[in-house]
């Protein structure tokens, strides 16, 4: 009868015994609140005082009355790792804390300069200490889309192809070219804006313009759209390239007609990721990028504005207004950059399809 | 009649070769010539930075690297009298680095290894979400909220460390000034450089073979005995590369550094004091108004720079690709 009982819509209840009972999270709980009730109270006994101090004190209340409860209940060794539990839990704590922060405070100040022509009008009339209903980033928007377009339209071949050479040629140099690749993305994005400046501007006529800061970009670019190419490539399985030879493919035919179109949404993700990696970078525009405060439409000659130049601009302008509008601007590149990572986890959750 | 049928049926002999098509050939040589880009591009950006900063080492020697002095002025004359020295700004980079280290690494390590051994499912999918969101955050958001949210209250920090711990030496200050300090900056760099660090922390955490974490428990060990014995030892030279990652970021960050930083050349080993020194803001705060001289002493400057985090980066991902293949 036992047995009959037991259906889909009935099933037995599964026994979970690594699960807290009620009465094990009661002391729990109390020891919380009590460490709460305690922290507040010090704190305003005592002369210490502020966020840290309740902070530290909750801490060290909590974690505390803890390892008592672990002690008497369990002895010396629970006790201790109570207290490594706490201690890992308030580091991840620390460690999120700035992530709230950042964005809480972007969201805040940066609304403060938004309306809807922040949109529509460049700053050719406006200047950094007008009021905020004048004046915009349209001008850096269009540098932005710029540099993000030249960037991958220059990064995206050299990147692709390196990527195939390590996993279709898998040839002698391929440590050595991983090496490289590896060594690349370290590379400060301020060397690759000087490095631009030196090799094509210093001694030259040429002034800054969108192309040279695509050129400094798609340095930074590169090594990660090659490693993320290079990870969805890998992740094609063996067998269609097998059986593309096996059907007397070439390997070009193999590569271009198989493998290549079944890493597609990967390789959209690498791309994508590349552009998130260089679209807040500001230092390499100061050297390439020239000034402009209103829409240039060439992008081979005069100078661009771009979202992290009008940010950079704004705070060295230093007054109330100037950073107010920079966080305006960081508000706006902060939605480009986020949703870029959406999109990217969207084309990453599968990395290789097969139809 | 059949014998000439059977002729037209039957193909020529064909040789075996493993010869490669032309198209073959075509598509392997475009492959093997450009994945030396990255090659040329590293070597390019060796060879024009210190093609061009070759007349402000050959000018100042030794003293480019050790000398603290930045100083370009145009004489009487109408000559250019000049001496460069990275001294302050060498010593300067590496105190905030360290700084950064100091307080990264140990929250990063902490942070892996509440994600890897403690989190809830859920929570630990949504907390990696966030390392990595942290990691794409511009670096001129980390500049300007380091600048006006996180200014004031590290200056505050800076007092209380002052008042109980000042009487170690690197901690006091000649006189009370802690705005902009290194102390700052190092703060700064350290949130920048916790996404790196704990997510190859905690992928190598992630690879600890299960028997021993199973077989820790099965002899008793609580978690922390298990993390103590088992994944510790085990993600050692993992989490030691990912701080390395971690300097080699630190070392070349600009934007945020120059943001919160009063970049003066002086050494200065206070690190609570409110002045010091940054190879790769000062390239920023300098160029601006830099004489030609000047401009080919920061191409130098930057070489230094290049050349500094290039060999902590090889280094570092050695380390990180033998964690990683040992743990496999």
């Amino acid at each position: 009868m036992t047995t009959a009982s037991i259906t889909a819509k009935n099933p037995v209840a599964p026994r979970k015994p690594w699960k807290a009972t009620k009465a094990e999270l009661i002391p729990v709980v109390g020891a919380l609140a009590l460490a709460a009730i305690l922290d507040v109270v010090v704190v305003a006994v005592t002369p210490m005082k502020g966020k840290l101090a309740y902070a530290l004190l909750f801490f060290i209340f909590a974690a505390g009355l803890q390892m008592a409860l672990k002690w008497r209940n369990l002895g010396r060794r629970a006790a201790i790792d109570s207290l490594a539990g706490s201690v890992a839990i308030a580091g991840a704590a620390i460690a999120f804390t700035p992530v709230l922060s950042l964005l809480a405070t972007t969201v805040i100040k940066g609304a403060k300069g938004l309306y809807p022509g922040f949109f529509i009008h460049d700053m050719s009339v406006a200047n950094y200490q007008s009021p905020l209903n004048q004046g915009g980033v349209v001008q850096a928007i269009v540098g932005t889309l710029y540099l993000i377009v030249l960037a991958t339209a220059i990064s995206l071949p050299l990147s692709v192809l390196t990527a195939l050479y390590l996993t279709e040629i898998r040839g002698k140099a391929s440590g050595f070219i991983q090496f490289l690749v590896q060594a690349m993305s370290g590379i400060p994005s301020v060397v690759a804006g000087i490095f631009i400046y030196s090799a094509l501007l210093l001694t030259t006529s040429l002034r800054g313009s969108t192309i040279m800061a695509a050129l400094a970009l798609a340095i930074l670019m590169i090594p990660t759209v090659t490693r993320t190419a290079q990870e969805v490539l890998l992740l094609v399985p063996e067998d269609l390239r097998e059986a593309g030879l096996a059907l007397g493919a070439t390997q070009w035919k193999t590569v271009a007609t198989i493998v290549v179109p079944a890493a597609r949404n990967g390789l959209i993700t690498a791309v994508i990721l590349g552009v998130a990696r260089i679209a807040g970078e500001t230092a390499p525009l100061l050297f390439t990028l020239g000034v402009s405060n209103k829409i240039n439409w060439n992008p081979f000659s005069g100078g661009q504005s771009a979202l992290p130049y009008y940010v950079w601009s704004g705070l060295g302008d230093g007054t109330e207004l100037g950073i107010d509008r920079a966080w305006s601007g960081i508000l706006v590149l902060l939605m480009l950059v986020l949703t870029l990572f959406v999109v990217a986890r969207i084309f990453g959750t599968r990395k290789v399809k097969i139809k | 009649m059949s014998s000439t049928l059977i002729e037209r049926v039957l193909p020529q002999k064909r040789a075996l070769t493993t010869k490669p098509r032309p198209s073959d050939v075509a598509f392997r040589s475009v492959l093997n010539v450009m994945s030396y880009s990255s090659l040329l591009i590293l070597a390019a950006i060796g060879g024009f930075l210190a093609f061009r900063g070759f007349g402000a080492f050959k000018e100042n020697g030794l003293g480019f690297i050790t000398h603290a002095e930045w100083s370009s002025l145009v004489g009487d004359n109408g000559k250019e009298i000049s001496s460069f020295g990275l001294g302050a700004m060498i010593t300067g980079t590496l105190i905030i680095s360290s700084i950064a280290l100091v307080i990264g690494v140990p929250l990063s390590v902490l942070t892996a290894l509440y994600l890897t051994f403690y989190a809830p499912e859920r929570l630990r999918r949504l907390l990696v979400t966030v390392v990595d969101l942290m990691a794409s955050f511009p670096s001129i958001l980390y500049g300007i909220w380091g600048f006006i949210v996180l200014s004031p209250m590290a200056t505050y920090w800076a007092k209380l460390i002052f008042k109980y711990l000042g009487w170690i030496p690197f901690l006091s200050v000649p006189t009370p000034a802690f705005d902009r300090s290194p102390f700052l900056a190092g703060i700064v760099l350290s949130i920048m450089i916790i996404p790196i660090v704990t997510s190859v922390s905690r992928e190598i955490f992630a690879q600890t073979p299960l028997e021993r974490i199973q077989a820790a428990y099965a002899l008793g060990a609580t978690r922390w005995g298990m993390i103590r014995a088992v994944a510790l030892p085990f993600g050692a030279s993992g989490v030691v590369g990912g701080a390395m990652l971690g300097l080699g970021r630190a070392l070349g960050e600009t934007v945020a550094v120059y943001s919160v930083l009063n970049i003066v050349f002086k050494i200065n080993w206070h690190v609570l004091y409110g002045y010091g020194g940054n190879i790769a803001s000062m390239i920023v705060q300098k160029f601006g108004e830099a004489s030609f001289t000047e401009k080919k002493a920061l191409l130098a400057a930057g070489f230094v720079l290049f050349v500094m985090t290039l060999l902590v980066n090889m280094v570092a991902n050695t380390v990180v690709s033998r964690a990683v293949k040992s743990g496999k």
